[in-house]
């Protein structure tokens, strides 16, 4: 492979890379991310290879394993080009018939095509389809558009166009300039203007500076930055390396979550091609400009998400945070200037300074500009990851989008935040969603994990959760997070076995103030929010639990008692068998019984009766 | 792991003190856990205390220090996954497996164990079975999936 040793060499490989497509061509795009995978999206291609070979089409139509593209409640989605034509839940037995259908035919094959739930109407166009329809796709919309291991299909849809512009016609300070006024602020949890940690990092005093990419994603629910390096790698490199110009740095390091394998993958590849490109290296297209990339795989710690952790974890040390009386501008990796963005952070930046500051401003709200991607999973009818202009509201997010609560529930909270946000009440969701909102209602914005929750789910039960998960994340150094958290999640822990005490709230609201003062890190300052949401907005589901020893939403085991209706039993014997606990009885013909004392409350039960007849009190 | 094997490993990560927690990945991509005597060669070798090295290797989730079995059952603890039942799922398979969070079975075919969060929260619950992703689980589809497992090793046999 040839180098490209100049702007205009660049630009002639990709007018010969669009020159050689057609996009009147029909083309079979599979979404083949980590959900898609695990749908089985690897032998749908294989099944797709293989039927255009078939039927010798192989070199008429084209087939583009694409990453994840949003949609995962109805993977593996397979669309079809130029008509828009999305298929959804496609089994590697309907590739043939997809190949001698729709492709040869011209036809469409009914039963593939998304149903809208609440009209019955049957949906043909992709862009129809309402989980689509209110989205502001900017960022993650061209994952559709390439196959992430290709650099040429970036290249096609302008990719590395920004950086060139940046290299040849800006200065360094013209970038953060550009950044600033663009008012874009971190999309990985504190909403820090972006263009202003540049600037504090340039102007930090030394030679070597480094970059970092955190992808440490590690937010339970969200997962954002795992979509974004699946299905379009280049973008964040891209937006990285703008920001090494900008920033006057040589070295970069991505940090990737451990438990995600193919973005690791698709990262490395990307890498790979750019270093054959000479579009990494020394003196990037003839420009002067020296810039390289490593990527360093975390260890499955989530405390690692903090910067000065995920410092320590790259320089080969346990992941523990520092004091920041001094910051990673100044004083970061290997005690050099050091500035970390997120994943999405560096995703938006090539859009920036492609379509310019007017452009982006035009988008969010006064104080929060741009898209935010939002991982909308939880009680919620079409999960996915949705992106959305700031401002839109929590409501038209989850009812629109989302498409509601599955089984005709009700909505009680949306939790945003992850470990260090908090519960919104179904009675705020009107509420829009930017940095400073969602902060005033005692939540965050967060990396954008949105978890929808149902009547069925016990908010005390959602306290307990997150404060067993920080107990077992907390690094240890600082007491009142390691000790603190530990004595929170007894206290909580106690309440949802029926053991609370009145004083239990104000010593939880007490030992909350504890842990936020006097934790060095996010970690512990935030970790007791999702508790003090909890006890703000559903003070009285604490209180039942306490004080009537019940849990309204029928989830805390020790508070509640399973037994099956008489009137809804059809004896199908179904439930008897899945028990493990052998507490359910009955004969033929003769509705069940469950004993109560034998009965583990573990649900097989409830899961396995079609007739609803398992009853929770 | 032999120890040419390691020299070999620690060579490809040339020798690098800030490569370690991804040469103990390496390690245990081969062997499946980190192995006492190989953390000690690793140790002579890198010039690094083998306290540093046990620090890392009890820090970081990822690494085991315990031989795991031929299934890893991962059970995601995600949030999505906990409003959907994770729990329940968890709860069961420690009872059909007979073995708590970090053990394995006595015929070593399986450890259970946990993950934050898979991110694949569409299919949630998820239980994670070696490579293959088990979506949508409920405490009544634990047996059956896990006896698959059992059947194919038993037909091994």
């Amino acid at each position: 492979m040839k180098k490209i040793l100049d702007p205009r060499e660049l630009e002639k490989f990709r007018a010969q890379i669009l020159e050689k497509r057609d996009p009147k061509r029909p083309c079979i795009a599979v979404t083949s991310g980590t959900s898609a995978k695990a749908y089985g999206s690897e032998k749908l291609v294989e099944a797709f290879r293989t039927a255009l070979k078939a039927h010798r089409l192989s070199r008429k139509i084209d087939l583009r394993v694409t990453g994840g593209q949003g949609f995962d409640e109805r993977e593996p989605l397979v669309i079809i080009h130029p008509r828009n034509i999305l298929y959804q839940r496609v089994d590697p037995k309907d590739a043939e018939e997809i190949v001698t259908e729709t492709i040869q035919k011209d036809k469409i094959i009914e039963r593939l095509l998304f149903v809208d739930p609440k009209t019955g109407e049957k949906i043909l166009n992709r862009d129809d389809i309402p989980f689509y329809k209110g989205q502001m796709p900017i960022i993650f919309g061209d994952n559709g558009k390439i196959d992430p291991t290709n650099i040429e299909d970036y290249l096609a849809i302008g990719g590395y166009f920004a950086l060139v512009k940046v290299l040849t016609e800006k200065t360094p300070e013209g970038v953060i300039d550009i950044i600033k006024r663009s008012g874009l602020r971190g999309r990985g949890g504190g909403g820090f203007p972006t263009g202003m940690k540049w600037e504090s990092c340039r102007n930090a005093p030394g030679e070597k500076r480094y970059v970092v990419c955190n992808a440490d994603e590690g937010d339970p629910g969200a997962y954002m930055d795992r979509g974004l390096l699946e299905g379009n790698p280049h973008r964040v490199l891209e937006g990285m390396m703008i920001g090494a110009f900008a920033i006057g740095s040589d070295e970069g390091y991505l940090y990737v979550r451990y438990e995600y394998p193919l973005a690791n993958e698709h990262i490395q590849i990307a890498i790979k091609q750019l270093r054959q490109y000479g579009l990494l290296g020394e003196n990037i297209l003839g420009t002067g400009f020296t810039f390289d990339l490593k990527v360093s795989r975390g260890g499955g710690a989530f405390v690692c998400g903090e910067s000065t952790a995920l410092m320590a974890s790259i320089e080969g040390n346990a992941g523990e945070p520092r004091a920041k009386h001094i910051h990673t501008v100044e004083s970061g990796l290997w005690d050099k200037p050091t500035n970390l963005n997120n994943v999405e952070t560096w995703a938006n930046v090539p859009l920036i300074i492609h379509k310019g500051v007017d452009w982006y401003t035009g988008i969010g709200t006064e104080n929060s500009k741009g898209t935010k991607i939002f991982s909308l999973v939880g009680k919620v009818n079409n999960t996915g990851l949705v992106e959305v202009p700031m401002g839109m509201t929590i409501k038209e997010i989850v009812d629109d989008i989302g498409g509601g609560i599955p089984e005709n529930g009700t909505l009680k909270a949306v939790q945003t935040g992850g470990p260090s946000g908090g519960c919104i009440p179904a009675s705020l969701i009107d509420i829009s969603v930017d940095f400073d909102k969602l902060t005033e209602v005692g939540s965050m914005m967060g990396s954008g994990g949105m978890i929808v929750m149902d009547d069925k789910t016990c908010m005390v039960d959602i306290a307990r959760y997150f404060l067993n998960f920080l107990k077992d994340e907390s690094c240890g150094k600082c007491t009142t997070c390691r000790d603190g958290i530990r004595r929170m999640y007894e206290v909580v822990d106690a309440i949802t076995r029926g053991k609370g005490k009145e004083g239990d709230i104000e010593l939880l609201e007490e030992l909350s103030w504890v842990i936020s003062e006097a934790s060095l890190c996010a970690l512990g300052s935030t970790a007791p929010n999702p508790v003090l949401s909890t006890i703000r907005y559903f003070r009285d589901e604490y209180e039942a639990h306490i004080r009537d020893k019940k849990c309204p939403a029928g989830v805390c085991k020790a508070l509640i008692t399973y037994s099956i209706d008489k009137k809804k039993c059809t004896a199908c014997g179904k439930c008897k068998k899945v028990c493990p606990s052998d507490a359910i009885t009955g004969k033929k013909k003769v509705p069940h019984k469950i004993d109560s004392k034998k009965c583990i409350r573990c649900g097989a039960c409830i899961a396995e009766c079609k007739f609803d007849a398992v009853r929770i009190r | 792991m032999e120890q040419k094997a390691i020299d070999r490993l620690l060579k490809k990560h040339n020798h690098e003190q800030s490569a370690i927690i991804a040469i103990l990945q390496d390690l245990q991509g081969e062997e499946n856990y980190l192995p006492e005597k190989d953390l000690e060669y690793i140790s002579e070798k890198m010039s690094i205390p083998l306290p540093k090295i046990y620090r890392i290797a009890t820090f970081y989730n990822a690494f085991s220090l315990k031989p795991r079995g031929k299934h890893l059952v991962n059970v995601c603890m995600g949030t999505a996954c906990h409003v959907r039942g994770g729990e329940k799922v968890l709860d069961r398979l420690k009872m059909e497996l007979g073995i708590e969070v970090g053990e394995m079975t006595k015929d070593g075919l399986f450890t259970l164990e946990t993950v934050n969060c898979l991110g694949a929260c569409a299919l949630g619950p998820i239980v994670m079975v070696g490579d293959d992703y088990h979506g949508q689980m409920t405490s009544a589809k634990v047996r059956s999936t896990i006896q698959k497992y059992k059947k194919v090793a038993k037909g091994k046999k």
